[in-house]
């Protein structure tokens, strides 16, 4: 194509290679992404921050509820947030069962739950809550950073987070979890 | 047996894809290859057997054929015919079959009509529509076969998706379809005059109608694509910067901007590389987002058909073709010159402004949608939503309508502002007088305000290029830009609308129970259970009077479908001349009430309505187009005839 | 409701936390507005702009979740007690990081996002600057 010399003018060399780069860059970001394991979880940021204040009424008739005050007692306490209605809730009670008959100190905090139901799900279920709070408007979940159920939190003598499990808890998973109750008492 | 034929039908399409690369390839190294002279009826039969392929597929789905693992796998037998039929299109196989389909038909069709570049150049295109076309029969032949069998087959279905069993959104991908894919023509048409080396006038006019086509089938699409997830989600929003509204956003921003780079390449020989780039990147963006729906890559609202694995798949096809077609672009676009050069103030300038916000917005779409993937590699999770994108794309959108409106009466080559400051005054008084009545409205401060006093101005001023013209004689081209000029005034004004004055209620309504909304009074008159074909449902009676005018009676639903078991709202809409009331059935509360969620939105069909403009203008620049070239085929034709005659004569 | 389908297919496709569906009765304004206009719009506002974290890309406002009308809930309250917004927001993304607020924070690591307009614009000029005849001459 011929152009009078005057009026034509070319684009820099640099520039043409702008959208190769340009595109190159765009595949490793997206290889990246689809290589990356998936991971939906959403993280606390409330690890090593002090329980925020609560407290929440019984949720079961025969146990107390659940307070900031009684996780802060010098002891390292595990927090399960749970709830009839969720499935792996079910599936991972025997797990919370064996830390409790294993020496761990375990309250429950059941989200958006009846008596009755919650009643009926201990008595299927086993029941190693020393006391159950009930959450039905998920304040203390968004006020530590949970974002569903079954998630379980380590707090340690001073009221202090550590550890924010998410997910059902696995029988292989029991012995880190101990290990880390350890810790923090 | 029907399935088997479509799976013969496919193969032997590819096999013509193959046959037309080839015969392409030679082509460019030899002119006179005699293969060379199979590719256009090549690509004809090509386009007619895959097309035979899916109407096969549509076949089994129409008459729910379960032995097919498909069919089995996405359809029911108690399912209304219209939502069978479109089952064909609603998952992942028959959606890239729909994909390459169109990609054949769309490459037979300029095969068979498109005569006014130089055969080389067509060749070459030919060709680069097979090599884009073969990865994609690749992907189905080898890892999703649509035709599948499954022995022994189940008794019944699955079922479709309940969200897509609406008559709307069942024609949705297709649309969106015929646009993303019709940009393919776009893309191999860059490759084509790559490799010949034919940037010209030529190209930008051969290449116009085919983006014209492409980019109304995108306006259409995400306009109806946008309408749907306003009554189909049920909360009364319209856009929600998801990365698939996004998806669908990028390449219509891209075919908008090559549109307006042909239109100075025709007419003035400049902004030839850039028009070239932009074929490349329209459908590019297409892959890409095609790509990022498809792969689940991004978390959707409206992801369907999610698959990781062939997100892998769709990835290495699209880094071969965009990779392959940027490096040809980068060796040979230096030899390119980007040809005339033309002064700042002139109609060039305009849309060489035009072009840069429009890639710029595209810019920020782009990086907007793909930054939480960027943090997520250093493991840190972010969102990127409406407070991002409204402002930034902003800063871009604006200057742009700015200089649409002066735009269109510039001169080619150099202009004088000074020229047509008459022209300006019209749309300058009528902003002035928007802006008083929205201060006068008390209209905060804000994007919506700006909307608002930039609508009725730019209105007005994209009907200034018919001052002074002879109406009946103004080229159908010309009406065609200023509607769809208009319609972006149109939309605009219905988007600032909303935000602006949008009234929203949320009650629990016991029956009988009065709700104030805006100018409405809306009455509960009772709970009805209803049934349909594959679904039950609890339905709202509304009665609903405007301003205390006659009651209209509106029935939104809590809709529970059970193949597959899923529960659905069906909210109730009834649209005004100036608005609309958009009503909600929530779930019943302990004391017996009932959860309503009732907007009235001023305006807000205009959003829409201002979209089908857009299209129709397209439609009529499209026309105008074919028109001159079907009159100017006839005249030379006449001429032919003639001096055939004269010849005889003699 | 599709917002809590696809939660609930998010979830089941990860075979994590699945949710099955309470019987609760929503909290006391997810689904109620504020009586002053103004800290409802102030509200609504602010529920426009907050990530629902068990759905698939959809706000607060725009999810029947019970966890969005959670934190709905939570938002009109604190709002109603006079707080600000961009305190609420702050509050979230100290319990949830960045992910929670569709309005991303100028970071170490988000900065490019507000450069990308600057650099877009330099990137024009640079492309641009000799495809103009400067002002009367040619």
């Amino acid at each position: 194509m011929s152009e009078p010399a005057a009026s034509a003018w070319r684009t820099a060399r640099w520039a043409l290679w702008l959208p190769l780069v340009l595109f190159a860059l765009f595949v490793a970001l997206v290889l990246g992404g689809l290589l990356r394991p998936e991971n939906r979880d959403i993280p606390s940021r409330m690890i090593g921050q002090p329980m925020p204040a609560f407290a929440l009424r019984a949720a079961v008739p025969d146990r107390p509820g659940l307070a900031r005050g009684d996780l802060a007692d010098g002891r390292a306490h595990l927090v399960n947030i749970f709830a009839s209605w969720c499935i792996p809730c079910g599936v991972e009670a025997p797990q919370i069962a064996q830390l409790a008959a294993q020496g761990a100190i375990i309250d429950g905090i059941a989200i958006r739950d009846h008596p009755e139901d919650l009643a009926q799900y201990l008595a299927r279920n086993g029941d190693p809550y020393q006391r159950i709070g009930a959450d039905d408007i998920s304040a203390v979940q968004l006020a530590i950073g949970s974002s569903g159920v079954p998630e379980t939190f380590i707090v340690d003598g001073k009221g202090i987070i550590r550890y924010q499990h998410i997910g059902d808890i696995r029988p292989e998973e029991v012995p880190m979890i101990l290990a880390r109750l350890k810790d923090a008492s | 047996m029907l399935a088997e034929f479509g799976l013969a039908a496919l193969w032997l399409a590819a096999a013509l894809a193959a046959l037309q690369l080839l015969g392409g390839a030679m082509a460019v190294r030899d002119p006179d290859n005699a293969l060379g002279a199979a590719v256009r009826p090549v690509a004809v039969v090509q386009g007619l057997l895959v097309a035979i392929a899916f109407a096969a597929l549509v076949a089994l789905f129409g008459q729910t054929d379960l032995s097919v693992k498909l069919v089995a796998e996405n359809s029911h037998s108690a399912k209304p015919l219209i939502y069978k039929l479109a089952g064909t299109w609603g998952n992942h196989e028959g959606s890239m079959l729909l994909w390459v389909t169109v990609m054949g038909l769309a490459g037979g069709f300029v095969a068979l009509v498109e005569r006014r570049l130089p055969e080389a150049t067509m060749r070459a295109t030919l060709a680069g529509q097979a090599f884009v076309s073969l990865g994609f029969y690749g992907f189905l032949l080898f890892a999703s076969n649509p035709f599948a069998r499954l022995s022994p087959p189940p008794a019944e279905g699955q079922g479709l998706n309940p969200l897509l069993q609406d008559p709307g959104l069942a024609f949705h991908p297709p649309t969106l379809y015929l646009g993303y894919v019709g940009l393919s023509i776009a893309f191999s048409f860059a490759i084509g005059a790559l490799v010949t080396r034919e940037v010209g006038p030529a190209f930008a006019r051969t290449m116009r109608p085919w983006v014209l086509g492409a980019w109304i089938f995108l306006t259409l699409g995400i306009t109806a694509g946008s309408y749907w997830a306003y009554y189909d989600l049920g909360w009364g929003g319209w856009w929600f910067w998801d990365p698939v509204e996004n998806a669908s956003l990028m390449p219509w921003l891209a075919a908008t901007a090559l549109l307006h780079s042909c239109s100075v390449l025709a007419a003035r020989n400049a902004l030839r590389a850039w028009t070239v780039m932009l074929g490349v990147v329209a459908f590019s963006m297409s892959m890409i987002g095609t790509f990022l729906v498809r792969s689940g890559i991004l978390t959707s609202v409206h992801a369907f058909a999610v698959d990781p694995r062939r997100g892998t798949f769709i990835l290495a096809l699209l880094a071969i073709n965009i990779g392959s077609a940027l490096v040809l672009f980068a060796l040979r676009a230096a030899t390119v010159t980007e040809g005339e050069r033309f002064a700042v103030t002139s109609r060039e300038g305009a849309l060489v402004f035009n072009n840069v916000m429009l890639s710029s917005i595209l810019g920020i779409v782009l990086i907007g949608t793909l930054y939480p993937l960027f943090t997520e590699a250093f493991g840190e999770k972010v969102s990127v939503g409406p407070p991002y994108f409204n402002p930034m794309t902003a800063i871009f959108v604006v200057p742009m309508l700015l200089v649409l409106a002066v735009g269109p009466l510039l001169r080619w080559r150099r202009d004088r502002l000074a020229r047509v400051q008459l022209s300006l005054l019209p749309p300058l008084v009528v902003s002035a007088g928007a802006l008083v009545a929205v201060l006068a409205l008390g209209v905060r401060p804000g994007l919506p305000m700006v909307g608002l006093v930039l609508a009725p101005g730019l209105a007005v001023a994209s009907m200034m290029p018919l001052r002074g013209r002879h109406l009946r004689r103004l080229p159908l081209a010309v009406w065609g830009m200023v509607v769809a000029h208009a319609g972006i005034a149109v939309a605009l004004f219905g988007m600032a609308c909303d935000s602006a004055f949008s009234t929203e209620k949320l009650v629990a309504a016991h029956i009988g129970d009065v709700v104030a909304v805006g100018p409405w009074q809306v009455t509960l008159s009772g709970i009805e259970p209803v049934a349909g074909a594959n679904w039950t449902a609890l339905e709202g009676e509304l009665l609903v009077r405007y301003e205390g005018g006659d009651a209209i009676r509106m029935t939104p639903q809590a809709r529970s479908f059970w193949a597959p078991p899923q529960n659905t709202t069906v909210s109730a809409l009834h649209t005004r001349w100036n608005g609309q009331l958009y009503t909600v059935l929530g779930e019943e509360t302990e004391d017996g009430r009932w959860q309503l969620r009732l907007w009235w939105k001023p305006f807000v069909p205009l959003i829409w309505g201002g979209g089908f403009l857009v299209a129709l203008g397209g439609v009529l620049a499209l026309a105008g187009r074919v028109l001159a070239d079907l009159r100017r085929i006839v005249v030379r034709d006449k001429i032919a005839w003639r001096r055939l005659r004269q010849g005889r004569r003699a | 409701m599709k917002a809590r389908v696809f939660a609930w297919l998010l979830l089941a496709a990860l075979a994590a936390p699945v949710r099955a569906d309470d019987t609760m009765p929503p909290a006391p304004y997810a689904y109620r507005q504020l009586a002053d206009p103004r800290a409802e719009a102030k509200a609504e506002a602010l529920m426009e702009t907050l990530r629902c974290l068990v759905c698939q890309s959809q706000s607060i406002a725009d999810s029947d979740a019970p966890i969005a009308g959670d934190m709905r809930n939570q938002v009109r309250l604190r709002i109603a007690r006079g707080e600000d917004p961009e305190e609420i927001r702050a509050w979230l993304v100290q319990r949830y990081g960045d992910y929670v607020t569709y309005a991303p924070r100028m970071t170490r690591l988000t900065w490019p996002l507000f450069a990308a307009p600057l650099g877009l614009l330099a990137l024009a000029a640079v492309l641009l600057r000799r495809r103009f005849t400067g002002g009367r001459a040619a």
